[in-house]
C-alpha cells in the first residue's frame, strides 16, 4: 500500500463541491422536496381528528368574518358580482402567500438537524414549504371553484388561466421564502419584521375589496403595482366573472404591469442569489 | 485490492483546511446593528483543520481519530459536502454517503414506515428504492410487529436498530460514519462491525470517525492521527494508537524543563535533567512500549562535597498510586564521596510491565540518616506514556502463561459426597 507519496500524477475522482443551492443532482432534488412536503402535509393533520377539514378552517374562518362584516354590517362590494367568491379567492391566495413565506422565513433554522447532518442542495429546503403550502392551495381552490358553480357562476374558458396564475404566485412565494429563509439564518428579527409587512400585505391588496371600489386612480395603479395584487386581479377577472376587470386594465394599461413583473423578476433574482450566496455557510452559520 | 482499479483512490484529502468564524459578540438582529453601527462584528477564527492530506483506497476500513475537538468531524463533514473547505480539495470515486447521525429526519410522530421512506431519501436513495427496499430494512431491524407504531413509543434500541438498518440498505460506495458505534450496548456494537465488513467484502470503502481507539485497532486497516486540525500520524493503527495515547495523556517526553514549584532539598546536589530511554538506549520522546525493557536515567551536579548519598526514583500513575520505587538504599556498594562539581548519571533499568497511561517521575538524591534529608528531590520532573494496545483494567500488566489443561473426569477428587 503506498499511501505516502503525495507528488505522484495520479488519477482522482469527481471533487467534492460542498454545500450548494441546487446542486448537480435534479432527480434527487426533487425525490428530497417531495418528501419533505408531503410529510409536512402529513404531519400538519395526522392524528387530528377532523384532518384535513381543519386546513380548510382558516380561510373559511378568515372568510366568514370578513364576508358577516363587509357585506351585512358595512354593506360594502355587495354589488360586485360573486363577491363571497371574489372574497374566498383572495383569502385563498394570500393565506398561500403567508402559509409559504411564514413557514419559510423559519424553515432553515426549524431543520437545523437536517441541514447540519445530510448533505443536500439547500434550496430544498424552502421550497419544500412552498409546495406544502401548494398542496393546501389546489386543495383550496378546488373549493373556490365549487363554490363559485355554487354560486351560479360558470364553467369558463378563462378557467385555463388558472394553471399560469398559480404558477407566477407559487414563483412570488417561493422566491420571498427563499430569501427570507436564508436571511432569518444571520438576522432573527426578520420574522417579527415579515409578520408585519404581510399584515400590510392584506390590507394593500385586493382581498376583502374589489379594486374599483378605490376611488383615487393613482392609488389604484399603485396598489396594482404588487405581484400579488395582479395575480389577484386577474383571476376574479378570468376565472369568477368578466366584470371584474383584468389586471392591465386595473393598472392602466398592460405598460404598467412590467412593474409588477419586474417586481417579481427582482424577487426571484435577489432571493435565488442571496440563498445561493449563503448556501455554502449556512451549516456553520445555524 | 483489485490492482487495476487501486490506481484511483476511492477519497483523496489533498491540502484541506477549515476555518470557521467565531463572533465574539452576538450580533443576532437588526437593533442591535442598529444601534451599534461602528462596532466591528469582531470575529476571531478558529481553525479547525490546517494542511489535511491522505488518500482512501478502495475497499479500504479507514479510522480517522482524535481527541474531541481535533477536528475530525469537520473533516468528516468536508468530505460529506456539508461545510465548504477554505483550502485544498476532496476528491471522491464513487457514491458516497455519511452518517453523521443515526436518524436524521426521524419525526417522532411518523410510524416506522414514513421515518424509512424519509431518512432513506435523505441519504440518496429514490422514494421508489426506498419503498422497495423497506420489508428487508424492517426486517433486519427485527421490528416487524411494530411497523405501526409511531416511533416516538419506540424504545432508544429499537431507534437505534431502525436508523442503522436504514444505514446498511443505502447505496453508496463509500460510507463514512460518526461514531455511531457510541450508542448501543456491545452486542449491537459487533453486529454493526459484521455489517460493515460485509459490506467493506463487497468492495465498499468504509471511513470511521471515532475517538474509541479500541475500535479502530480491532476493525480499521489504517488509521489518521488528527490534531487540533494537524494530520499527526497515518498508518498502521497500533502505531496511530499510541500517538493518541501520547496526545491523550498530555506532555509527556523526555528532559527537565518542569518547573521548580516541587523542589525540595538543601541544593548540595542537584538533579539537572531526567529522561526516559528504550530498550536500545535511545532517548524515548515520549512513548514507551509496554512489555519491554526500558530505563529511567536522571543527571546530578554536585554543588558541595557530598559522603555516600542515596538516590532514587518514584514512578507514580495518572491515579497517583506509587507503581515502582527505586533506590539506592539497599545496594551495595555505597556510591562513595563526591567532590563540589562533580556530576553523574544514575540509571535505573527496568521491564516496563506498566499499563498503558502516563506516568510521572519524581527522581530524589538525600544523605543517608535518620528521617529525610533531601540534597535535591524534584517532583514530576518528566513523564512518560505508556502505549499498548491492551488495556486491562490491572495497574501492572505483568508477563503470564496461561495454561490450559484437560483432565479426566474420573481423577476429579469426590469431596463433594
Amino acid at each position: 500500500m503506498s499511501v505516502e507519496a503525495p507528488e505522484r500524477p495520479r488519477a482522482l475522482g469527481a471533487p467534492i463541491k460542498g454545500p450548494a443551492a441546487i446542486g448537480v443532482d435534479l432527480p434527487r432534488f426533487l425525490n428530497l422536496m417531495r418528501t419533505l412536503a408531503l410529510t409536512e402535509f402529513k404531519l400538519r393533520f395526522f392524528g387530528s381528528a377532523l384532518g384535513y377539514l381543519w386546513q380548510l378552517m382558516r380561510p373559511l374562518m378568515l372568510f366568514g368574518v370578513l364576508y358577516v362584516v363587509f357585506t351585512h354590517v358595512l354593506k360594502f362590494g355587495s354589488d360586485a358580482k360573486f363577491y363571497p367568491v371574489a372574497l374566498l379567492s383572495g383569502i385563498v391566495m394570500f393565506v398561500f402567500v403567508s402559509e409559504s413565506t411564514g413557514a419559510g422565513v423559519t424553515s432553515l433554522v426549524d431543520r437545523e438537524n437536517l441541514v447540519r447532518k445530510v448533505q443536500f442542495p439547500r434550496l430544498v429546503v424552502p421550497l419544500s414549504v412552498v409546495a406544502t403550502a401548494l398542496l393546501n392551495l389546489s386543495l383550496n381552490m378546488v373549493v373556490v371553484l365549487v363554490f363559485l358553480l355554487a354560486s351560479g357562476g360558470e364553467v369558463r374558458a378563462g378557467w385555463l388561466e388558472i394553471p399560469l396564475l398559480v404558477a407566477i404566485l407559487t414563483l412570488f412565494s417561493a422566491s420571498l421564502a427563499t430569501l427570507l429563509s436564508a436571511l432569518y439564518v444571520r438576522y432573527r428579527d426578520v420574522k417579527p419584521v415579515w409578520e408585519v409587512l404581510l399584515q400590510l400585505l392584506f390590507y394593500g391588496t385586493p382581498i376583502f375589496y374589489t379594486i374599483d371600489r378605490i376611488p383615487n386612480e393613482t392609488l389604484r395603479h399603485l396598489l396594482m403595482m404588487s405581484p400579488l395584487a395582479v395575480i389577484i386581479q386577474q383571476f376574479r377577472h378570468a376565472v369568477i366573472d368578466p366584470s371584474y376587470q383584468s389586471a392591465a386594465a386595473a393598472a392602466g394599461g398592460w405598460q404598467l404591469l412590467l412593474v409588477p413583473a419586474g417586481i417579481l423578476l427582482a424577487l426571484v433574482v435577489v432571493g435565488y442569489g442571496y440563498f445561493d450566496r449563503e448556501a455554502p455557510r449556512i451549516a456553520e452559520d445555524l | 485490492m483489485p490492482p487495476a482499479r487501486a490506481a484511483t483512490p476511492a477519497v483523496s484529502v489533498v491540502n484541506v483546511s477549515k476555518a470557521f468564524r467565531v463572533p465574539t459578540e452576538q450580533m443576532h438582529t437588526l437593533k442591535e446593528r442598529a444601534l451599534h453601527p461602528f462596532r466591528r462584528s469582531g470575529h476571531q477564527r478558529f481553525v479547525a483543520l490546517e494542511d489535511v492530506s491522505f488518500d482512501v483506497g478502495r475497499g479500504e476500513f479507514l479510522g480517522i481519530v482524535g481527541r474531541n475537538g481535533s477536528g475530525k468531524s469537520t473533516l468528516l463533514k468536508c468530505m460529506a459536502g456539508i461545510y465548504r473547505t477554505d483550502g485544498g480539495a476532496i476528491y471522491v470515486d464513487g457514491r458516497l454517503s455519511a452518517f453523521i447521525e443515526l436518524g436524521v429526519g426521524f419525526n417522532p410522530d411518523l410510524p416506522a414506515r414514513d421515518n424509512v421512506l424519509i431518512n432513506a431519501t435523505m441519504l440518496g436513495l429514490s422514494p421508489r428504492e426506498a419503498k422497495r427496499r423497506f420489508d428487508s430494512v424492517i426486517d433486519f431491524a427485527e421490528l416487524r410487529e411494530f411497523e405501526q407504531l409511531k416511533i416516538k413509543n419506540y424504545s432508544s434500541g429499537m431507534l437505534v436498530r431502525l436508523a442503522f438498518a436504514v444505514m446498511i440498505h443505502v447505496d453508496a460506495d463509500i460510507l463514512l460514519i460518526d461514531e455511531v458505534l457510541a450508542v448501543g450496548d456491545a452486542a449491537f456494537q459487533q453486529k454493526c462491525f459484521d455489517e460493515f465488513y460485509r459490506l467493506r467484502d463487497e468492495g465498499r470503502t468504509m471511513i470511521l470517525v471515532t475517538h474509541d481507539m479500541g475500535a479502530v485497532e480491532r476493525f480499521c486497516d489504517r488509521a489518521v492521527l488528527l490534531e487540533r486540525g494537524v494530520k499527526l500520524r497515518e498508518g498502521d493503527p497500533r502505531r496511530v494508537g499510541m500517538g493518541y495515547l501520547e496526545v491523550n495523556f498530555g506532555r509527556g517526553g523526555a528532559g527537565g524543563e518542569a518547573t521548580d514549584d516541587a523542589r525540595a532539598g538543601d541544593g548540595r546536589a542537584q538533579i539537572v535533567e531526567a529522561w526516559f530511554e528504550d530498550e536500545h538506549g535511545d532517548v524515548a520522546s515520549g512513548s514507551l512500549e509496554t512489555g519491554r525493557p526500558c530505563a529511567f536515567a536522571a543527571r546530578v551536579r554536585f554543588a558541595a562535597e557530598v559522603e555516600d548519598p542515596l538516590f532514587g526514583v518514584t514512578l507514580e500513575n495518572a491515579d497517583r498510586d506509587h507503581v515502582m520505587s527505586a533506590s539506592t538504599l539497599w545496594t551495595e556498594p555505597r556510591s562513595g564521596s563526591f567532590a563540589a562539581g562533580e556530576e553523574l548519571v544514575f540509571r535505573v533499568r527496568f521491564t516496563n510491565v506498566f499499563a498503558p497511561g502516563r506516568y510521572d517521575a519524581t527522581p530524589a538524591v538525600a544523605v543517608r540518616g535518620t528521617g529525610v534529608s533531601w540534597l535535591d528531590r524534584r517532583e514530576h520532573l518528566c513523564s512518560i506514556v505508556v502505549a499498548g494496545t491492551q488495556a486491562t483494567d490491572a495497574i501492572v500488566q505483568l508477563p503470564y502463561e496461561i495454561a490450559l489443561e484437560r483432565t479426566a473426569p474420573a481423577a476429579r477428587p469426590e469431596v463433594l459426597r
